[in-house]
């Protein structure tokens, strides 16, 4: 490992990794921070609990589709109700750089109570910090969020069987471009939205319809690639899927061809992965196309017995590739 | 060109063409590392009957910049006046004495730009800062960059500067074949140059070495097909050089920008990683626009600098040697913590390797 913090240690593929187990895990590691689970899920007397935190950084602050409140409210939802989880509260933590525009704030503030009203939770905890100019960029927000499991839900990344069919929810990679044109640097055009949005909506419709559903996942950071790649590490499965069902933009894929990314490692903030038994996976599909947010529901592939800890892609023309985590690539900071 | 065919039965079609075709072993270089990154996102070497290899060429205009240049544009960089712009993947690389990312670390002004026009911009909006574009590249953009120059120029603006690392590529090629070591069957040739050189700078291939080429777009099908059209001319004993992507390559290139490219540069001998200098193999400015060349205005030296021990770059950039070969290869050299050019690129031969190798290695 290098001696100083990159930018790539953010960027959520290898090196992020590589962070985690090099640095936190020992020194703040236990079973349940051990599990790198979307959130930890504590016993309480009579249920279990849910709990999860999160950073956001995003730059710019305001992009089609979102803005840093509603993407801060997003991922934390989305992180409880990747177990599954029905959010109870949330908190959010403001960093303020001084001179920071208040009408920006409100801005951010009110785009973030109209995703709780979408998500149906409450930001119920707070606080503020202001730094000196230059100490921060504008704005930054750090949230935790706790939620309930109810009885009988199993969901985690590492609960991906063989045999299981790979779901996800729509076009992925909206985001990501939607920020990247956002931010100008690239003297890129384009009508992308982000599609930031809270999921836990989308998930009850899903376990309404099986409470069979093994693993969950928002491919966020690392985007399809690298989050398939966790679920079949921490599950001990392969994952084989077929290119010609995965669902990308049209305009999504323009801004890839001209930067020369790879649409696969681009994240999502309002899409999810399942792994669902293949016998549910119908009911499944027919209940997330119902919902708004998993109208664009695809069966993209499905987990396999070898190799285990793989990502195989067939492509369109019939070859084959391996889908490692994202590497060392500086993605502009996305979340 | 967001053109696509990736109908699977065309491509099954073509790989079974392809491998009734194929009579012993033979080796195609693909010379452009666009070509190489598709290569192995479709998944086609392991689509590819086991006689035939697929080798990655010179054709990665970051990884074939050599050390020295590096150097040159850090060493300006680092200067307080001097805004050093560039474009993406050449901020990592790692020269002697270190990268343009660890420079702009300390403090240098170094930014990232993706096309030579905003340079001048940037030139313009900061008329106390003398701005340098270092520029690398391929035939497919020296036109832009030319007109940059000729857009500094009409605007008058007297602290624009080029750091010209420009390359073409048909001299590369000459170079490989006249050192008679690569061992190659065909060439798979580059789209996007091919657009602007058109298809007679090629034709030495087939006179001089008796080889053919096929110029091939980037779409998988393309290669598909661009390697089908080789194994055409071996079987039929011909060489020529022919043109796959016809929906965008001219027999006679885009004369207007070859046109741009005439009138501020001129062909120069030119240093390049792994293969040494070549005759006319590099850009250099005509003595009209010759006050923007850095190399002159800020008298800079040019220090020829070894290779990083270990590091097989350049032998890889020939098609003499595969990623995995090197020593380095994935242990001390990764994307994360690159030592040799072809680990940064994103085109380099040896990050398409460590990205997409797996299966299809």
């Amino acid at each position: 490992m290098t001696d100083k913090v990159l930018l790539a240690h953010g960027a959520g593929g290898r090196m992020t990794h590589q962070l985690i187990r090099e640095l936190f895990l020992p020194a703040l590691g236990n079973e349940v921070l051990e599990a790198l689970e979307d959130s930890a899920v504590l016993d309480l007397q009579g249920g279990r609990l849910a709990f999860t935190t999160d950073s956001y950084v995003v730059k710019p602050l305001f992009f089609p589709g979102g803005d840093i409140g509603r993407l801060a409210l997003c991922g934390t939802v989305n992180d409880l109700a990747m177990m599954g989880a029905r959010p109870l509260g949330i908190s959010a933590s403001f960093i303020l750089e001084e001179g920071f525009p208040l009408e920006d704030l409100e801005k951010v503030l009110r785009s973030m109570e109209q995703a709780a009203e979408e998500a149906g939770v409450k930001v119920v905890s707070g606080d503020t910090k202001v730094v000196e100019r230059g100490a921060a960029q504008g704005l930054y927000i750090t949230t935790a969020g706790v939620g309930l499991v109810p009885e009988g839900i199993e969901i985690r990344g590492s609960g991906a069987r063989p045999g299981d069919l790979v779901i996800v929810s729509g076009p992925l990679g909206d985001h990501e471009v939607a920020v990247l044109v956002a931010r100008g640097d690239f003297s890129l055009e384009g009508e992308v939205r982000s599609d930031c949005a809270p999921l836990n909506g989308l998930v009850e419709a899903m376990v309404s319809a099986s409470r069979e559903i093994h693993a969950l996942r928002d491919p966020t950071r690392g985007g399809l690639a690298t989050t398939l790649w966790e679920i079949a590490r921490a599950s001990g499965v392969g994952v084989l899927l077929k290119e010609e069902s995965i669902p990308i933009r049209e305009e999504v894929r323009g801004v890839c061809d001209l930067l020369g990314y790879d649409p696969y490692y681009l994240a999502s903030e309002g899409r999810l992965l399942a792994f669902v038994p293949e016998g549910e996976a119908e009911g499944v599909l027919k209940a997330m196309r119902d919902h708004p947010l998993g109208r664009g529901a695809m069966v993209v592939g499905r987990a396999v017995e070898e190799p285990p800890g793989k990502v195989l892609l067939r492509t369109k023309i019939g070859g084959h590739r391996v889908l490692e985590p994202l590497s060392g690539e500086q993605f502009p900071r996305i979340c | 060109m967001n053109w696509r065919r990736e109908e699977p039965e065309a491509a099954r079609a073509l790989v079974k063409e392809i491998a009734r075709l194929v009579e012993g072993p033979l080796r195609l270089m693909e010379v452009c590392g666009t070509h190489t990154v598709s290569i192995f996102r479709a998944g086609i070497r392991a689509m590819m009957p086991p006689e035939l290899e697929l080798i990655s060429g010179p054709g990665c205009p970051v990884c074939v910049t050599p050390t020295g240049e590096i150097d040159r544009a850090v060493e300006l960089a680092r200067r307080p006046e001097v805004v050093l712009l560039t474009f993406g993947d050449l901020m990592r690389v790692p020269g002697s004495r270190g990268s343009l990312a660890q420079a702009r670390a300390e403090g240098a002004d170094v930014r990232v730009i993706l096309s030579p026009l905003d340079a001048v911009a940037v030139a313009e909006g900061e008329p106390r800062k003398k701005v340098v574009f270092f520029a690398v590249g391929f035939e497919t953009t020296s036109p832009a960059i030319a007109w940059a120059v000729k857009e500094a120029r009409r605007r008058a603006l007297e602290n624009f500067y080029l750091l010209p690392c420009q390359r073409l590529i048909p001299p590369a090629i000459r170079a490989l074949l006249s050192a008679g070591r690569t061992g190659v069957d065909g060439f798979i040739l580059p789209g996007h140059v091919s657009v602007i050189i058109g298809r007679a700078p090629y034709l030495f291939i087939a006179r001089e070495f008796g080889l053919p080429g096929v110029i091939t777009g980037f779409e998988p099908l393309d290669i598909l097909e661009g390697i089908l059209m080789l194994l055409r001319q071996k079987r039929e004993g011909r060489a020529a050089i022919e043109i796959q992507y016809r929906r965008a390559v001219k027999e006679e290139g885009n004369p207007l920008a070859l046109g741009l490219m005439e009138e501020v540069f001129r062909p120069a001998d030119a240093r390049w990683r792994g293969l040494g200098s070549i005759p006319s193999s590099g850009l250099l400015l005509r003595d009209g626009f010759s006050e923007m060349d850095a190399v002159q205005a800020f008298d800079l030296p040019y220090e020829e600098v070894k290779d990083p021990l270990g590091c097989l770059c350049g032998e890889i950039l020939q098609g003499l040697k595969r990623p995995p070969d090197c020593p380095l290869f994935g242990r001390g050299c990764t994307p994360e913590a690159p030592i040799g050019p072809c680990m940064v690129s994103s085109e380099g031969t040896c990050a398409a390797y460590y990205k997409y190798g797996g299966v299809s290695t």
